[in-house]
């Protein structure tokens, strides 16, 4: 267990590594010119040599990638070219926001999808099967960005019910969340109930049935919990996923959290945000899937035994 | 013909190929159904006051801000969309083929770079990555295609992966090569044939991938960019004035949705009538 831990840490700082670097390469290879951008339209070359000199931008690629990594080996993700201050906190004051709207996100689409998916499980090829399985795959095609401005339309606009944007009060993150949840509740909602139809045939749950045992009972004492597996690997992956999609969800409701930060920063070419972001985002992913590995054999003792 | 024939049969999958083909007749044939050029600020388009006109007879969906026709600019719209869901995704599903068959096939060092390299792409939040590269480079339809294959191979490579490494394993290919076949021949004429049903399936769910992609790229106004018109930029050149003119707003949408729904529709048909062992499941 120990040895694979370690592994999975190594494996962990290795793809780290690789983002830093390929993002890095991006970069620098880009068109943009941060100096340029700092220095504003009217600058002389003089001044903009000297921004470029003063943010080490004139050094060769491998001795700036360099001093970056030794930066965040202590912990230091660089200072923001625009607001002058370090990347590292202005990330962190970011993260509740997110990490709010994120939990608000699953638990509108684990909700959703887990009571659909079991009903369309339940009455699978009927007709309430078929409404729920095209309702996710609309679910699943939809721009996050029209049902952001529709649900804005109507519950904000005409309705009046929730704020058009901002942050503080529960009533905020209502339609953010929802705009996240709908979409991926399509996603459970399909998984769910595939894991569902392969448990409920299994005999486990026959023999539980010719006990007598009432249909709730069986549903959610016996088929639930091993119909669960697939469904946690999944909010795994879905922290990582939520990290790209709430620069657009963030940019639409005005949520201040490291979506909007990203965003700001990208028009700005504000490059150590970026990275700092780019990393943090990453590193969702991994941990995302890492929990999901280490939480799996705790609710199922098969894999344990492995 | 019999895949056909299958699909037919399927009242959803029906409906999306019905779309697909609608959407696509309205790409080509644009210029001849369109009642206004795109482009054309239209002095009777805008109200007294200077608004955009809600649908009309004289303009079926509206107009927009400048007083162009809404339907005539969806119409050209619909280009935009399917060609960098056509040339981004065929991309995607190329690399994504050529990467997996290869690190599927060569086991050693390469093979293994070539997987961990794909397990790192699979660590970058791609919307982010996509959203940082059409931010920075100078946008055009073009760079928004390369910046969505970029991301989108990732899931191909991976699948086709997974793949190639049981074809490898089974009789045919080891009688093959008994037989003194080559590298070239076993990949070519006898592993990729086996893949096709698959390369098949992730070209059609991927433009739905892409289209929503292209239109999230427009809408935050670093995809495809105006006056040309992109079912994406159409929001985002309208979004501050769609509490006023909602339609604005909801016909791009709505034909966003429609397209990518469809694309799911006809690709997850597709998965279940070439794959027979996937039937029925999520």
């Amino acid at each position: 267990m120990a040895l694979l831990v370690l592994r999975r840490l190594v494996q962990t700082a290795l793809i780290l590594l690789g983002v830093a670097a390929i993002t890095f390469l991006l970069l620098y290879a880009l068109p943009a010119d941060p100096a340029r951008m700092i220095a504003g339209r009217s600058a002389t070359a003089q001044t903009v040599a000297n921004i470029r000199r003063e943010l080490g931008l004139d050094q060769p690629l491998l001795v700036q990638f360099w001093a970056y990594l030794q930066g965040i080996v202590h912990g230091d993700l660089g200072r923001s070219y625009a607001q002058k201050t370090d990347v590292g906190s202005l990330i962190a004051a970011r993260i509740p926001a997110t990490l709010v709207l994120m939990a608000a996100g699953i638990l509108v689409e684990v909700l959703l999808g887990l009571t659909f998916g079991i009903i369309a499980a339940l009455r699978r090829g009927g007709a309430v099967d078929r409404v729920v399985m095209m309702a996710s795959f609309v679910g699943v095609s939809a721009p996050q960005f029209v049902v952001a401005l529709l649900l804005l339309y109507v519950f904000a606009v005409t309705l009046g019910w929730f704020p058009m944007s901002g942050f503080g009060t529960p009533a905020h993150v209502v339609l953010p969340a929802a705009t996240l949840g709908i979409l991926g509740a399509g996603w459970y909602a399909r998984m769910v109930r595939s894991a569902m139809i392969d448990v409920l045939n299994q005999d486990y749950v026959r023999t539980a049935r010719a006990k007598g045992l009432s249909s709730a009972r069986i549903i959610l004492r016996h088929a639930l919990p091993n119909a669960m597996l697939p469904i946690i690997a999944m909010i795994g992956i879905d922290i990582g996923q939520f990290m790209g999609g709430v620069v657009v969800v963030e940019a639409v409701y005005g949520w201040p959290g490291i979506g909007q930060l990203a965003w700001q920063a990208i028009q700005q070419v504000d490059i150590p945000i970026i990275m700092g972001v780019t990393l943090v985002s990453a590193l969702a992913i991994v941990l995302g899937n890492l929990v999901a590995d280490i939480i799996a054999p705790l609710i199922d003792p098969r894999i344990r035994a492995r | 013909m019999r895949v056909l024939k299958a699909m037919l049969r399927q009242p959803a999958a029906l409906f999306g190929l019905i779309v697909v083909v609608a959407v696509m007749a309205m790409a080509i044939a644009a210029p001849l159904i369109a009642p206004y050029s795109p482009d054309n600020q239209m002095f009777d388009g805008l109200t007294l006051e200077g608004a955009p006109m809600p649908p009309s007879e004289q303009f079926l969906l509206g107009t927009d801000t400048l007083g162009r026709d809404l339907f005539s600019r969806l119409l050209f719209g619909a280009r935009t969309s399917l060609v960098i869901g056509l040339v981004a995704n065929g991309i995607a599903v190329a690399i994504g083929l050529f990467i997996g068959i290869l690190s599927g096939y060569l086991r050693g060092i390469v093979g293994n770079l070539l997987m961990r390299f794909t397990d790192l792409m699979m660590a970058f939040p791609a919307l982010l990555l996509a959203i940082v590269l059409a931010a920075l480079l100078r946008p055009s339809l073009w760079i928004v295609a390369m910046v969505i294959a970029l991301v989108n191979w990732v899931q191909v490579a991976r699948i086709v992966y997974t793949e190639t490494r049981g074809l490898v394993e089974r009789d045919f290919i080891l009688a093959e090569r008994s037989l003194g076949a080559g590298h070239f021949r076993i990949l070519f004429m006898h592993i990729l044939p086996h893949l096709m049903p698959t390369a098949i399936v992730w070209g059609t769910l991927g433009i739905a991938t892409t289209v929503l992609l292209e239109a999230t790229l427009s809408f935050l106004g670093i995809g495809v960019q105006p006056p040309q018109p992109s079912w994406g930029n159409i929001i985002f050149e309208s979004q501050s004035y769609f509490q006023a003119a909602p339609w604005l707003v909801f016909f791009p949408g709505a034909i966003i949705l429609l397209t990518a729904l469809s694309f799911n529709l006809v690709g997850d048909a597709l998965r279940d009538i070439l794959d027979p062992t996937q039937r029925g499941r999520g």
